[in-house]
Order: C-alpha cells, then sequence, then structure tokens
C-alpha cells in the first residue's frame, strides 16, 4: 500500500452498506480529489464495525476518530475540515446517551471498550478483501505453525486444553469433536464450515466473515490438518451474498499463494474448499440436513447415531464447526491455549459474539468474554432501552432460546447458566424487550416461525408445534381458556420428547420460559380479557380521556376508519365499533389524552 | 501471485508494516502538520507534500503523519510539531522544504531537537 497520512476505514458490512456506504465512498473520493488528498488520505472499505445502530460509521485512523450516522451532504464538510484543515467534525460524532459532550475517539466509548475480540480481531481494523492486510496482522501464522512445528495430536490437544466450544448453539467441546474425526475410520474425510445463520435478529457468522473471511479459512485449513480432512465446505446461506462474494475472493487469494489446494506450505498436505448455498430453511443449521442438503437432497434430519463424525458427507467421516468456531482456532494457535482459557468461566472459555437487537439504544454486533452480565451487555454496552421504557426480558438462543425476566439481569453468561434459566446460548442472537412487550405474543411469534420452518419429518415437531401455536393464537384474540397454560406445558414436554433433531426439541422454549417467568400474562389474557402491555388487539380498546382532549381534531383527521367523532375545541370520542385499533390516535395526540386499557 | 512459504508471512508483514502501525496509532514518532487556512496559505501542503516524500524515502514504517488546525499563531506558520514517543512535542515554526529535511533527518530519525527552527518546548496546557 502507499504511504498515506490518514487510513479512513469506512465500513462495509451489510448494515451500514444498506445505508448508503458505498455512496459515502464515491462522495469522499470525489472530494478527496477536489482538494488533491487523493495520495494523501486512504479510504480503506472494511468489514461490519459492530455498531450497526449509528451506522453508516467510519474510523479516522492514526487519530482514532469515530464518525457516526453519515450522510453523503455530511462528506463536503467532513474532508474539508477533518482532511484538509485537521479540524475533526463534533457534530458527527457519537454522545453517549448519558452524557452531553461527543466522544470523539473509538477506544473511549463505551460500546466498544468494554469488548474483548478474538473471533472478531481484526473487523474494522483490516479491508476484508485483501489477503496481505490479514497476514500483516499476524494472520496465517498459525497455519503454518500448526503445520511445521506441531503434530496434529498436538493441534487437537492444543484446542482441547483452550476448552473452546462450540459457538453454533450447543456448545460441544471442539478438540473433543476433533479427536473423534481424526480417529474415525474413513479414507476421505470432510470438514464443513456451518454458516447457516437462521435465527431471526442473529448476524454474528455473517459479520464475522464480511470482516474477517481469512480467520474462518484459516481455522478451517488448521482443522483439516488436524483431522486429516481433505474436502473442506463453507454451507452458507443464500441470503448473504456479500459474504458469499468476500469468502469466495478469499479462497481465490488463499489458493494463489499456495495458503489451499495441493501441497500446502510444501508440507504435502492438500485441501480444496467450495462454498454451497443454502436452501433457505432454518432446519439447514442441523448437522444431520445440512449434510442432506450439501449432498442435493431434501434437508431432513435423520437419527443418531452414526453421527456426523462418523457417517456424514458421502457416508465419509464429517466435522461440522459454526463460523464462529472456526474463526478462534487461528489465534488459539498463535497465542496458545493457556491464553484462551483465562478469558471467561469455570465452563465456558474465551468470548462470545451476540448480536444484540430490539429495544435496546446502541443495536449491534458485539464480542464479550464469557461470563459478562446479561445487564452489562444491555446497559453498559447496549446503552440501556430508548426512551426510559422498563426493561423486561431478554430473549437469547433465538427461536430456540427462551425469555430472561429483569430479576435475573445479573445473570453471567455462560452455556451453563443460560440453561439453568431455562435459556440456550444458541447461535449468539439476544433480543432486548421492554415493558410495551407481550410475552404471550412473543411466544406466539416465535412458534409461528417453528412452526413454518418444521421439516415435518416427525409429527410430534410438525403437529405439536401447529396445535401450540393455535391455542396461543387463540389466547391472544381473547379466546383463552381455562386449562389452556396446562395444555401448552404438557404438549412442550411430547415436542421435546419426541422430536428427533434440535429444532423440535428446543422448540417448545420460548414457551415454557415466558409461561415459567411471565405466567402472571398469560393469567391476564385468559382471565381478564386483558393485554398488560397493550399488544394484543383484540383485547385493548383505545379511549380519549375528556379532561385531557383539546378537541384539537389531529387525532379524528389521522383515523383511517373516521372512527373519531366531536366538535373542535370539545372533548372528542372513539366509536369502538369502527376502531380497528391501529394506534395512529395514540401516536398523534399531543396532550397524551389517547390512552389503551 | 506466486506460492508462499512460511518465511514469505513474515516478509509480506514487514512491507505492511507501516500501513498497520498507521492503523494501530501507534509509532515512535508523530509529525503534526498544521493545516488551518493561515497554515495553507502560508505554504503547509509543501511541508506535507515533503514529509510524505521523505517518510516514503526512508521506507519510515514507524512515523505518524498527521494534520491538525491552526496552533494559534498564524503570522509565524507554516509549522509542524513533532512528538517523539515519550517526550514532550517541540514546535517548529517558518518551515520551508529545507527546514523541514533537517528537522527529518535530525530530529525526527536521530532524535535531536533543531533548536534553531524550534519555537518551544511542550504543548499547552488543557483545560
Amino acid at each position: 500500500m502507499e504511504p498515506y497520512r490518514t487510513h479512513v476505514m469506512l465500513c462495509a458490512g451489510t448494515g451500514c452498506v444498506s445505508n448508503g456506504s458505498f455512496r459515502i465512498k464515491e462522495t469522499l473520493e470525489r472530494e478527496l480529489k477536489k482538494h488533491n488528498l487523493q495520495n494523501e488520505v486512504a479510504v480503506v472499505m472494511t468489514g461490519c464495525n459492530g455498531f450497526c445502530a449509528q451506522g453508516p460509521v467510519m474510523v479516522v485512523k492514526p487519530d482514532d476518530i469515530f464518525y457516526q450516522l453519515l450522510t453523503d451532504d455530511d462528506i463536503t464538510h467532513l474532508v474539508e475540515e477533518h482532511f484538509l484543515k485537521g479540524r475533526p467534525v463534533q457534530k458527527l460524532m457519537y454522545t453517549p446517551p448519558a452524557e452531553e459532550l461527543p466522544v470523539p475517539k473509538m477506544s473511549d466509548i463505551g460500546f466498544f471498550n468494554k469488548q474483548r475480540l478474538i473471533a472478531l480481531r481484526n473487523r474494522g481494523m483490516i479491508d476484508p478483501e485483501q489477503i496481505d492486510e490479514y497476514i500483516a496482522r499476524d494472520g496465517y501464522t498459525a497455519l503454518a505453525k500448526a503445520l511445521n512445528e506441531m503434530t496434529p495430536e498436538q493441534v487437537i490437544e492444543e484446542i482441547k486444553l483452550s476448552g473452546l466450544r462450540g459457538r453454533g448453539g450447543a456448545g460441544f467441546p471442539t478438540g473433543r469433536k476433533w479427536e473423534l474425526a481424526r480417529a474415525a475410520k474413513g479414507e476421505t474425510k470432510h470438514i464443513v464450515c456451518n454458516a447457516d445463520e437462521g435465527d431471526p435478529g442473529a448476524f454474528m457468522d455473517r459479520s464475522i466473515i464480511e470482516s474477517d473471511p481469512h480467520s474462518v479459512l484459516e481455522g478451517m485449513i488448521i482443522g483439516a490438518r488436524a483431522i486429516g480432512a481433505s474436502y473442506g465446505h463453507v454451507y452458507i446461506r443464500n441470503e448473504y451474498p456479500l459474504a458469499r462474494e468476500r469468502l469466495i475472493k478469499a479462497i481465490k487469494q488463499a489458493t494463489d499463494y499456495g495458503l489451499l489446494g495441493k501441497d500446502i506450505f510444501g508440507t504435502g498436505f492438500d485441501l480444496d474448499v467450495s462454498i454451497h448455498r443454502g436452501a433457505g430453511a432454518f432446519v439447514c443449521g442441523e448437522e444431520t440436513s445440512l449434510i442432506a442438503s450439501l449432498e442435493g437432497r431434501a434437508p431432513e434430519p435423520r437419527i443418531r447415531p452414526p453421527f456426523p463424525v462418523e457417517s456424514g458427507i458421502w457416508d465419509a467421516p464429517t466435522n461440522i464447526n459454526n463460523v464462529e468456531t472456526w474463526a478462534n482456532v487461528p489465534d488459539i494457535i498463535n497465542r496458545g491455549a493457556k491464553w484462551f482459557s483465562a478469558i471467561g468461566t469455570e465452563t465456558s472459555k474465551g468470548t462470545k459474539v451476540f448480536s444484540v437487537v430490539g429495544k435496546v439504544k446502541n443495536t449491534g454486533l458485539v464480542e464479550v468474554p464469557m461470563g459478562i452480565t446479561l445487564r452489562e451487555i444491555v446497559y453498559d454496552i447496549g446503552g440501556g432501552i430508548p426512551g426510559d421504557k422498563e426493561f423486561k426480558a431478554v430473549q437469547t438462543g433465538g427461536p430456540s432460546g427462551g425469555c430472561i425476566p429483569q430479576s435475573l439481569l445479573d445473570l453471567p453468561i455462560d452455556y451453563e447458566k443460560l440453561a439453568e434459566v431455562g435459556s440456550i446460548m444458541g447461535s449468539g442472537g439476544l433480543i432486548v424487550m421492554d415493558e410495551d412487550t407481550c410475552m404471550v405474543d412473543v411466544a406466539r411469534y416465535f412458534l409461528e416461525f417453528l412452526k413454518d420452518e418444521s421439516c415435518g419429518k416427525c409429527t410430534a415437531c410438525r403437529e405439536g408445534i401447529d396445535v401450540m401455536h393455535g391455542i396461543l393464537v387463540r389466547i391472544c384474540e381473547g379466546n383463552g381458556k381455562e386449562g389452556d397454560i396446562e395444555m401448552l406445558e404438557e404438549l412442550s414436554e411430547a415436542v421435546k420428547d419426541s422430536s428427533l433433531c434440535a429444532l423440535g426439541r428446543t422448540a417448545p422454549n420460548p414457551v415454557i420460559s415466558t409461561i415459567r417467568y411471565f405466567r402472571d400474562e398469560y393469567e391476564a389474557h385468559i382471565n381478564d380479557k386483558s393485554c398488560p402491555a397493550g399488544v394484543c388487539k383484540a383485547l385493548i380498546t383505545y379511549v380519549i380521556n375528556e379532561e385531557k382532549c383539546k378537541g384539537c381534531r389531529l387525532c379524528a383527521k389521522n383515523c383511517p376508519q373516521e372512527a373519531i367523532t366531536g366538535e373542535v375545541k370539545m372533548p372528542h370520542t372513539i366509536e369502538q365499533d369502527k376502531c380497528i385499533k391501529c394506534g395512529v390516535c395514540f401516536d398523534v395526540c399531543k396532550f397524551d389524552a389517547v390512552s389503551v386499557t | 501471485m506466486p506460492k508462499i512459504k512460511p518465511e514469505d508471512l513474515k516478509k509480506i508483514r514487514e512491507q505492511m508494516s507501516r500501513t498497520m502501525s498507521l492503523r494501530d496509532g501507534d509509532a515512535r514518532a508523530k509529525i503534526t502538520v498544521h493545516m488551518g487556512t493561515c497554515g495553507i496559505a502560508a505554504g503547509a501542503r509543501t511541508i506535507m507534500s515533503t514529509l510524505l516524500a521523505l517518510t516514503e524515502e526512508e521506507q519510515a514504517k514507524d512515523i505518524i503523519l498527521t494534520a491538525s488546525g491552526c496552533a494559534g499563531l498564524c503570522s509565524r506558520e507554516p509549522m509542524i510539531t513533532v512528538e517523539l514517543k515519550g517526550q514532550a512535542p517541540v514546535k517548529y515554526v517558518e518551515l520551508d522544504e529545507e527546514k523541514t529535511k533537517k528537522i527529518f533527518s535530525d530530529h525526527v530519525l536521530s532524535g535531536t531537537v533543531v533548536e534553531e527552527y524550534a519555537l518551544a518546548m511542550g504543548s499547552e496546557r488543557l483545560g
């Protein structure tokens, strides 16, 4: 790279791209050229920086100035002030919710400085499409070490000692998995990178591949060598075009450098990696379904044993790990199992990447040490709940996970602790809910997703989820009856017990955990026919408070049903038989006169 | 692109180290060119290009070159501030290409302050 004095690290993750970061790049380059700065200031497109809520974002190096919520119009001023005259532009900096003054430096922003990056170690620091930049940050040295200085057994031992566990959901010890795959009998062996990230609201794997595809590839090559596999596969969702494109480029570059293909580093070790586009079903993330889909069959899970490690792709021993797991491997080999196992809790080592979404100020992608509390994630990193609403629950683990209530906010997060409270780590989706969220409605939403995504092979999953969903719909519509909760509990057990794969076995979790912590909300729906959060339309009524109403007619003008009547400057009323409960009147009223009951 | 050997990784790292140290913000020396309107009018651009060329010429990997606003002494521009790691920053005034070259070789590369061009040691107190 040419000697520039400043590097502008502009985020080109999917979030920022959809907010226009490529357009900003063009404007930046045009403005830089106008001031003849194109040879002094380089624009580098990086992967996801994590702070998606503030996108498009960029970081100016070496000053470490963080700019956010950029628009095309800001760029002219920014280039002239910061890059020409050296004056950082305050109004484009981030101001934390609790403070008045903007914070210029990225390293001083709470969202970033509470994080610890291992899987995302290169995010925002490199151009993911340049292999040399990855190598510059110690990329592929772990591969050189694993190939030249370590035996496959030593590599497996190192991973075992590190305590690394599967980041895809179940948390199976990675070293143990590799050991079984190495011991399995078979002439050809396969490794798979599972990038079929299907949880609603989760984007950890996409972001890792987008910001640092070589870290995943390097992990895979090391793993393949340790196991003795000569074929690698990346099974990636079709909905991730940018990640796939970067991965294709990375594979090409690594192959050109001789880091993939025949005789890697002159050691006689061969590995080919191919990319398979996902078939767009949630169940494809399950190992045996994934294998079926990869072979070209319908993605249905099958009975285990035999486990994929003995009989996987085309009946050959197959080791499947998640994107984040693979991305952790190079750093463990480079820095040692001891270093890695010093981070985290007794049973869960290292860090975990979470996508923090929902009713939280700083939505985005964070990597934190295991053992961090939910409170730290929601309040210190997430910045708390927008609009000063009350926190209600956090949903972890996607549709298969559970809701964790406020009383457990100080729970340290690891695989076991989450299971104890009725949720799971899952792949790392974390949805924050506030007082305006109805927990019965949440359970209904997740079951609707799972009902659609059940492959239909096991009766209990196919029919059971459908019936449970039907009951939840009924409750939300105000037709719940005595015994519904007990029926849901009983069905949950049945579905759990008689489903082949994890989809069915975990599907009742959203119902079980919401009944466990928010039974009162279910009871209010069933017995009192009311929705405490004011969400379920059949159970709420909008009324106008006569004392507060000024008769401004704003609500009447906006009501799509013309259901609001009243004279100017006189209190208005809503005709309930016309009202469709769209909530427009509530939203537009300036005097807080409309209430939901 | 030729196939690489393990020892080539180190070569690539060295080639890239200047780019990377700039991103890490970690360097032995930091040169700030004051580029307010006054600085630019007095010729700060030439100073900046000279410094860029010098760092390139010397293959200097541990030097950060950056711009900042007016230093408040508009009558004596162009100005630069040189800050070696662990030492107080030094401000130089009324620069031209020749003076800049001397500061670069004596101070930035060898660590000897060029007193004849220096205005003062240290910066204003903040806050």
